[in-house]
């Protein structure tokens, strides 16, 4: 197999981040603060919880990405002291590919940016990473073209084409089928093995499946929680290994207990009650 | 074809109503004439036509050209510096409160009878929807674009005007199409209205004064030479405007 040439980011070590006393308000409301977290290196930590407790903003943070109106405190640090911009690759949970580029040069997109041409080397690489993600064929094709599901694969394929020792990735499945959701979580795994990756994502299963750690974001005040030890199985975990059911059933449990938004239901009605 | 067929099947609908009305009404030719006499006219004048045709093409291409052009720099100067935006735009708005064609008679005072003021006329009217319209598209990307640039950015940042060239300008080329539409609808106008108010050619001098001597099938021969010109151009613009932005879903559907 040719995963070997994709499992390692070539020329850059992958990195440990640290993220220390992360916080984020809006006009004054307090979305969290104080939240602490560390991904290891060339581990994938998954970012779980409720819609709304501000996972997509803590991942922002890190990839230092503006928030519209926000203020936001904390500093961000990788582990050798050298500063994060330029070392991120950013899948988010839509594909982003710009429609009016074919399918390879959508991959290449963060090429054209940087230094405007491309070399046939950086074609060779791109097209190698679109046969990994099984759509080596459909490189001339527009975005227009494809599925719902092999957009995704081709927003993939351009993160790995940053080959950025931190990845982080928003809910970059959600959007899909049960199936399709199914495997290209087993073609992510495969091809950022070896890499720091932040996977946010709402679904424990997903999160059992592919993290080495989990960690939670929930609660009120939002708080952000180790889920401990998972399952001694290697990643992609199948879900059918023993304890996964189990775990997946107290995760899930966990992070409904402390949804805010249900608090809030709870809240008012209660209210209307009275 | 089918559509071709349509246009054609409309076109003479048309010219038969157009040609009851004057049996029907028995209106006389100077101040109705048929169809018929007014293709009389069209061959027998062409060479008188022809010409005044060919002035006003050069008014409205050439006004085209320079309007799109203006307006396509000011809508990128408009994007790339803040303070321009603060001290501009205002200035653009409160510009469109002017009736334009008041302006045609200063026009002609300062850029004189021939092919200048004209031109002109037309860059005025087409300057402001180009602007808009590019200003717009440029404007209104998809803020994940912007973030997905920014994380790729090197340790350095990105090379000047990379977003732009690589993202912004693509992204806006279907509202500077919607602008350079419309621009191609209005130009012949301004062409027109820079004639009647003072030229010595063109197809707007050559209808006023056919219309002065009660040439009407000669007017009328005239206004139907400016309308295939102006249909042909916006066809033109259309076709070119859709190869480039070929991606567009919408394309499909037309
Ligand atoms: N521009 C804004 N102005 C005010 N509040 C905002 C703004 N953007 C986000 N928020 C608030 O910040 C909180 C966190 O939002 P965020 O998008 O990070 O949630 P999330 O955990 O990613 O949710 P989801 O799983 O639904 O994507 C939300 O409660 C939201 O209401
Ligand atoms: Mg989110």
């Amino acid at each position: 197999m040719t995963t070997a040439l994709a499992a390692k980011p070539d020329g850059q070590a992958s990195i440990e981040v640290d993220v220390v006393d992360a916080g984020l308000s809006f006009a004054g409301r307090l979305i969290f603060q104080n939240v602490s977290l560390t991904l290891r290196s060339g581990e994938w930590t998954a970012l779980l919880g409720p819609s709304g407790v501000g996972k997509t903003s803590l991942l922002r943070l890190i990839a230092g990405l503006p928030e519209d109106g926000g203020v936001t405190t904390g500093t961000v640090r990788a582990s050798d002291g050298q500063p994060l911009a330029g070392r991120i690759a950013y899948m988010a949970q839509r594909d982003l590919l710009l429609p009016w580029l074919s399918i390879i040069d959508n991959v290449l997109i963060g090429h054209r940016l940087r230094h405007y041409r491309t070399g046939v080397e950086d074609r060779q690489k791109a097209l190698h990473l679109l046969d990994q993600v099984g759509l080596a064929v459909r490189a001339q094709d527009r975005p227009a073209a494809l599925s719902g599901g092999m957009r995704q694969r081709v927003a993939l394929a351009r993160t790995l084409m940053e080959d950025r020792p931190l990845v982080l990735m928003d809910e970059p499945f959600s959007a899909l089928d049960a199936v399709t959701r199914f495997r290209l979580q087993e073609t992510a795994a495969r091809l950022l093995s070896g890499r720091t990756v932040l996977l946010v994502t709402h679904d424990p299963s997903e999160a059992l499946r592919l993290a080495d750690r989990i960690a939670l974001l929930a609660g009120a005040p939002v708080q952000l929680t180790d889920a401990g030890r998972l399952p001694d199985v290697a990643t992609p975990r199948p879900l059918d290994a023993p304890g996964m059911a189990e775990r997946a059933a107290g995760l899930l449990q966990q992070l409904a207990l402390q949804d805010a938004t249900s608090q809030d239901i709870r809240a008012s009605a209660e209210m209307g009650l009275a | 074809m089918r559509q071709a067929l349509r246009l054609f099947t409309i076109a003479v609908g048309l010219l038969l109503i157009w040609q009851c009305v004057v049996w029907i009404s028995g209106v006389p030719k100077f101040i109705l004439p048929g169809p018929v006499r007014v293709a009389e006219a069209l061959i027998a004048q062409f060479t008188v036509i022809a010409p005044h045709a060919g002035i006003t093409a050069m008014e409205i291409v050439l006004g085209l050209l320079c309007g799109t052009v203006l307006g396509g720099i000011s809508a990128i100067s408009l994007i790339l510096y803040a303070p321009l935006r603060q001290w501009l735009m205002p200035v653009l708005i409160a510009s469109q409160a002017l009736p334009v064609f008041a302006l045609a008679p200063l026009l002609t005072l300062w850029f004189g009878y021939g092919l200048m003021s004209k031109v002109a006329m037309a860059v005025l009217i087409i300057y402001f929807p180009v602007t808009a319209a590019f200003y717009d598209g440029l404007r209104r990307i998809d803020p994940g674009w912007l973030d997905m640039a920014r994380v790729m950015a090197g340790p350095n940042g990105l090379p000047r005007r990379s977003i732009l060239l690589c993202i912004r300008l693509p992204a806006a080329l279907p509202a500077f199409g919607s602008g350079l539409r419309v621009a191609t609808a209005v130009a012949p106008i301004g062409a027109v209205v820079g004639e009647w108010v003072g030229s010595s050619a063109g197809l707007g001098y050559l209808m006023l004064h056919a219309n002065g001597r009660m040439q009407t099938d000669l007017m009328f021969a005239a206004l139907l030479v400016l309308a295939v010109m102006a249909l042909g151009l916006y066809a033109l613009v259309d076709h070119g405007l859709r190869m480039v932005t070929n991606w567009q879903p919408e394309n499909g559907y037309a």
